[in-house]
């Protein structure tokens, strides 16, 4: 074995364990916030994986929207929704956590099963694109996947407007009742709750 | 010792295996709603890295698997922005992000 070779698996076990250790955190920790700062750190490395893959683009592009975009807006939901709340006990929880735990074991099983018996029919390494794979994915985007490039943008359009109105919160200039105007700073302070518990 | 060329694709795939069960048991598990956002992310970047590992073995030339994962990761921004959204204004109006207080729909 080569340097280069015993570099790439020793770089490839370290980004594993890190991304299944902390996937394994983000799941069962206690804490919310520790969690979300390991999902950042496994964001990051699946970007390492992706640079073991040579795709240099793709792990720039996880690295800004994964852990620059989507993980700072879990924190920043986090911050907004962060209320000790004393959970309400669930009588089967035992029996539930038995269930979806067999569930999930046997589907890594069989995902592994597949894994390890088909015959991949890997194409011949001299083909690689290697590090050129920024171009090769602009000519894409450019020409054969022009329509999804152009429609990402107005779902990219239409999320941004829907997070808007479905995250605003409704200000009232006139009080529906009276007709005077409201003093928008009593709004913001007694807000109560629409739906309390029902059960 | 096994003399390996390069990282079997193999390796690749059960990493992604068991990062998407992890996602899994996450998602069914968790009481806190953000946590089950965060269990989705898990998944999305679970295909992503089942994509890419094709994309470099298997078609190494066209590479169309990592423009696939392009798009994955715009769709999967969309999906967070949209999701965090909504369970804001789920928490303005129930003031508690517990799954399962959350059940206006069960008949």
């Amino acid at each position: 074995m080569s340097i280069a070779i015993t570099t790439q698996i020793i770089c490839f076990t370290v980004l594993t364990l890190v991304i299944l250790v902390g996937a394994l955190g983000v799941v069962l920790l206690e804490s919310i916030v520790y969690s979300a700062f390991l999902l950042g750190g496994v964001f990051m490395s699946v970007a390492g994986l992706y640079l073991l893959l040579n795709a240099s683009f793709v792990a720039a592009a996880q690295v800004l929207v994964y852990v620059g975009a989507v993980n700072v807006l879990i924190i920043f939901a986090i911050m907004l929704v962060n209320k000790k709340e004393d959970l309400k006990p669930i009588n089967d929880i035992n029996s539930r956590r038995i269930i979806s735990t067999t569930i999930c074991l046997t589907l890594l099983s069989l995902l592994i099963r597949v894994d390890l018996t088909n015959t991949w029919s890997l194409a011949n390494p001299k083909n690689s694109i290697g590090e050129e794979s920024t171009i090769r994915i602009g000519e894409h985007l450019f020409s054969d996947y022009l329509l999804p490039f152009e429609l990402a943008s107005v779902l990219l359009l239409m999320a941004m407007i829907g997070a808007i109105v479905l995250a605003r919160r409704d200000v009232m200039t006139k009080d529906i009742s009276t007709g005077l105007p409201v003093d928008q700073e009593l709004i913001e302070k007694s807000s109560e709750p629409l739906l309390t518990n029902k059960n | 010792m096994i003399n390996l060329e390069s990282i079997p694709l193999q390796a690749f795939l059960i990493v992604s295996s068991a990062l998407f069960c992890i996602g899994i048991w996450g998602l069914l598990n968790s009481r806190n709603a953000v946590r089950v956002l965060m269990s989705i992310e898990l998944m999305l970047n679970a295909v992503n890295i089942n994509l890419m590992a094709f994309s470099s073995y298997i078609d190494n030339n066209l590479i169309q698997g990592q423009v696939f994962t392009i798009f994955v990761i715009t769709v999967a921004a969309a999906e967070a922005a949209v999701g965090l959204a909504i369970l804001l204004s789920l928490y303005r109006n129930r003031v508690t992000v517990d799954m399962e207080s959350f059940n206006l729909l069960k008949w």
